[in-house]
């Protein structure tokens, strides 16, 4: 589980962009959107490429992703339950 | 009548032109056919947070449209108007390349979004939270010009500050094809500069400029626009004439200009629409170029714009911008004229003021 | 004296018909244009409908009698078709008669072409022609040259409010006397690129669109062009022309909020319905229709219903989206919502908003569902695009 956590952190830094941000920086509870590390809409649908293409795990409907990317523990979690 | 001021400029393009410290004595001719743009400090202009999704095309409009408001001391203009003829191509080229490549799979949404040609419009007018009058002018290498039509129709209209600019962006496989039909220049052919060339094609470049434009004169000013005219397609006898009436329109004719500013890009085939007017109508006139430091892109037009602004404010002409050698005592009236590829023609008049 | 800026001509073709009238027939026969995709061959062709429109390229080509060597786009061959209807339903004769311009509104331009063509213009000289037809302002160039006009063009990009600005624009030049004519409108085609682009968004619905419905799931794209003549109205007395009815109102407001979902609160929409009842000196009140923009994302009619009560208050007017029609036609949406509400104008009729069963639970907006027959003097018509690029119509009977 500590492997994929640091591994989805280093994918968010690396797909969405996020140049001054290191992996130390993120902790495993931060809040990703909003206020937290500021993620928007846009990176959501990112993350949900990210999840088909890396982890074979299919969102339909966009809104899924609020709960499943609030942090990096609930998309570790999520991963490890349903990832093909 | 109204005035249309020119009150703020800014500037980012193959040459350090974002470093307000450096002039034209610092600028050197390109030597490459293709130059991507120097780099600005994006970071001195833009959060952090918004800069990682940006394209580079929406980064240089960004700054160079920070540095021309800033001057004109404008927190919010009333309308941002933006030409491009191609829009943000390098993402265009990411997303389609990914939809080919990956058979339309594993597609993210950024690329899309960022290659809408109204981006960078929607981009300032994120950052400033401005809900003003925005659009985007794509009409190939009239795009900035159509912009300037706009803001002088707004000021006639009542708006007091309008932010307007050109932006253009390299793409490389788009680029590669304009290579093939042979619009770019070969390096080889570049030995000898730009001006009497005799090879095909331009150096292709990119760039961003942007303006201030406003009713009322400032310190920043300066000069005031008068009067553009554009037109699709015109045959190289045909420039005279038009260049004529537009000035008689303006109550001007050809001996009232003081300095001429010409799109000469080096391609021997459209080259001769300025050689006539160098060698017959203007021959006595200041005559001008700048492609050599801008290069070519659809909005290049602006940057000439820019160095006519640089030029009628500091009353002198820097020695690389010069064509011919004239004695001209005040630069009071300037006109510019460019062209690409025989499509395209704009005259632009300026005063100083 | 700010001059009144009349209609004179109207051209259309989309999925729901080749001409004006057609498309009028299949309004108020309620006749959709929505089915599975054919001419595109795309790995999401079971998973979205599109409001595609039946002539292939080859007789588009026909109609138009261009040689072979032509290098138009689809984006092209549609926009030159309605601008042909359009002029010659403002029966003009020489194009250059009195000072007149085109102003024409794309966001796919030759990307068709370019996306079928991408790595084979190496090997394949022949298909180079269509390097050059890329741009956006290609078709606007072609389209001038075809009508032989020489007086002012230019092409607008905002998304999907272009053809309402490119409206805008010449309704503003006519205004101002800069032109006395003005041919305007859009022109958008299917494309990979854009099915892929809104893919990605996750706002294409896979079945017929549901605008207002509070169960919308998002857009069905579609493919369209439409164009507008406008004259000044003195012009058009002069010429003892037919007058459609008149642009009274306008306006552009930007939402400033992100690159591509609306604010919750629909400010720039608000902003934009608010400056064009100023502009035309109308209360909300006098609205007797609205040609909403109704895309049926949850983001853009949620936002947009916002934006209508915040105008409107208690007194909300007849609405519809006609996008359950034919699709969202993207730059040309504009255009041919302009040609609907003119068509409202004329006919005294509201058009229905298709596939609506249950209002949206915030805000319980109802669009009309029937064909209507109604007194009209004004419509308001929408277009909100990506970059919060909003923009609004106001079409009048009378000056």
């Amino acid at each position: 589980m500590e492997n994929l956590k640091k591994e989805l952190k280093e994918k968010i830094i690396e797909n969405l962009n996020l140049e001054d941000i290191e992996v130390a920086d993120i902790n495993d509870d931060d809040v990703l959107f909003g206020d937290g590390l500021g993620l928007d809409s846009i990176d959501a649908l990112e993350l949900i490429v990210m999840l088909d293409k890396d982890y074979g795990i299919k969102l339909t409907d966009p809104k899924q992703g609020k709960s499943i990317f609030q942090s990096i523990n609930t998309m570790a979690d999520y991963i490890t339950e349903n990832r093909k | 009548m109204n005035n249309y001021y020119i009150n703020g400029i800014g500037c980012v393009s193959a040459q350090d032109t974002s470093n307000l410290e450096l002039n034209f004595s610092d600028f050197s001719e390109l030597k490459n056919n293709i130059v991507d743009v120097f780099k600005p400090n994006y970071k001195a202009f833009i959060k952090p947070a918004m800069i990682r999704r940006m394209s580079s095309g929406v980064k240089s409009g960004i700054v160079a449209s920070s540095i021309a408001l800033k001057e004109a001391n404008i927190d919010l203009p009333e309308a941002i108007i933006t030409g491009s003829g191609m829009g943000c191509l390098r993402d265009s080229e990411k997303f389609l390349e990914g939809i080919i490549n990956n058979n339309e799979q594993y597609l993210t949404p950024t690329s899309f979004i960022q290659s809408t040609h109204n981006t960078v419009g929607g981009q300032i007018a994120l950052g400033l939270s401005c809900k003003s009058y925005n659009v985007t002018y794509v009409h190939q290498a009239t795009s900035f010009e159509s912009s300037l039509i706009d803001s002088m129709m707004m000021i006639d209209e009542g708006s007091d500050h309008i932010l307007i600019g050109g932006v253009d962006e390299i793409g490389p496989h788009t680029t590669e094809n304009h290579e093939l039909v042979g619009h770019v220049k070969k390096e080889s052919d570049l030995k000898n500069g730009i001006l009497n060339s005799d090879s095909k094609g331009s150096v292709f470049s990119e760039g961003a400029q942007f303006f201030a434009i406003e009713r009322d004169k400032k310190n920043s000013t300066y000069a005031k626009f008068i009067d553009v005219a554009v037109y699709d397609k015109l045959e190289i006898d045909e420039v005279e004439n038009k260049m004529n009436q537009f000035l008689n329109d303006n109550k001007m004719q050809i001996s009232d200009i003081d300095m001429i500013v010409l799109g000469i890009n080096g391609d021997i085939d459209y080259d001769e629409y300025y050689n006539l007017l160098m060698r017959k109508t203007f021959k006595n006139t200041q005559q001008v170029y700048y492609k050599h430091l801008s290069g070519e892109y659809n909005t290049a037009s602006a940057f000439g714009l820019w160095a006519a602004c640089k030029i009628i404010k500091d009353q002198s002409i820097p020695k690389i911008l010069k064509i011919n050698n004239k004695e001209v005592p005040t630069i009071n009236n300037v006109l510019l004229y460019n062209q690409y590829r025989g499509l395209s023609h704009s005259f632009t008049l300026l005063s100083s003021c | 004296m700010s001059k009144g800026v009349a209609i004179t001509g109207m051209g259309i073709i989309s999925s729901i018909g080749n001409t004006v009238e057609e498309n009028f027939q299949s309004l108020i026969d309620k006749n959709a244009g929505i089915s599975k995709i054919s001419k595109i061959d795309t790995i999401h062709k079971d998973e979205i409908k599109v409001g595609e429109i039946s002539f292939t390229n080859d007789e588009m080509v026909q109609i138009l009698n261009l040689p072979e060597s032509n290098n138009y786009s689809r984006t092209a061959l549609l926009a030159e078709i309605a601008v042909k209807e359009a002029v010659n339903n403002a029966k003009i004769t020489d194009i250059n008669k009195y000072k007149t311009g085109l102003i024409s509104a794309t966001s796919v331009g030759g990307m068709d072409m370019t996306e079928r063509y991408y790595y084979s213009y190496k090997d394949e000289v022949d298909k180079r022609k269509y390097i050059d037809a890329h741009s956006l302002g290609d078709s606007t160039l072609k389209i001038a040259s075809s009508l032989g006009l020489t007086g002012y063009t230019s092409t607008i990009s905002t998304a999907c409010s272009s053809a309402t600005n490119a409206i805008m624009l010449g309704a503003r030049m006519i205004k101002s006397g800069k032109l006395d004519r003005v041919i305007v409108g859009g022109a958008d085609c299917l494309s990979k690129f854009t099915i892929n682009g809104f893919k990605t968004l996750m706002i294409l619905s896979e079945t017929d669109c549901m605008p207002f419905d509070k169960n919308r799931t998002g857009l069905n794209l579609g493919e369209a062009a439409a164009y507008l003549v406008l004259e000044s109205d003195e012009i058009a007395k002069k010429e003892n022309k037919k007058v459609l009815g008149y642009i009274t109102g306008y306006a552009n407001a930007n939402d400033a909020f992100h690159q591509t979902a609306s604010s919750e609160d629909g400010e720039g929409a608000t902003l934009a319905m608010k400056k064009a009842l100023e502009v035309a000196k109308k209360s909300p009140k006098e609205i007797d229709y609205i040609n909403a923009h109704g895309t049926a994302t949850p983001n853009n009619d949620s936002s947009e219903s916002k934006a209508i009560i915040r105008i409107f208050g208690k007194t909300i007017p007849s609405f519809s989206s006609t996008k359950g029609y034919t699709g969202h036609t993207l730059a040309a949406a504009g255009a041919i919502e302009a040609v609907y509400s003119i068509l409202a104008l004329q006919n005294d009729i509201i058009f229905p908003n298709l596939n609506f069963k249950t209002p949206i639970e915030e805000t319980l907006l109802i669009p009309e569902t029937e064909v209507i027959n109604k007194k009209i003097k004004h419509v308001l018509s929408n277009s909100f695009g990506f970059g919060g690029n909003c923009s609004s119509l106001i079409f009048s009977k009378e000056l």
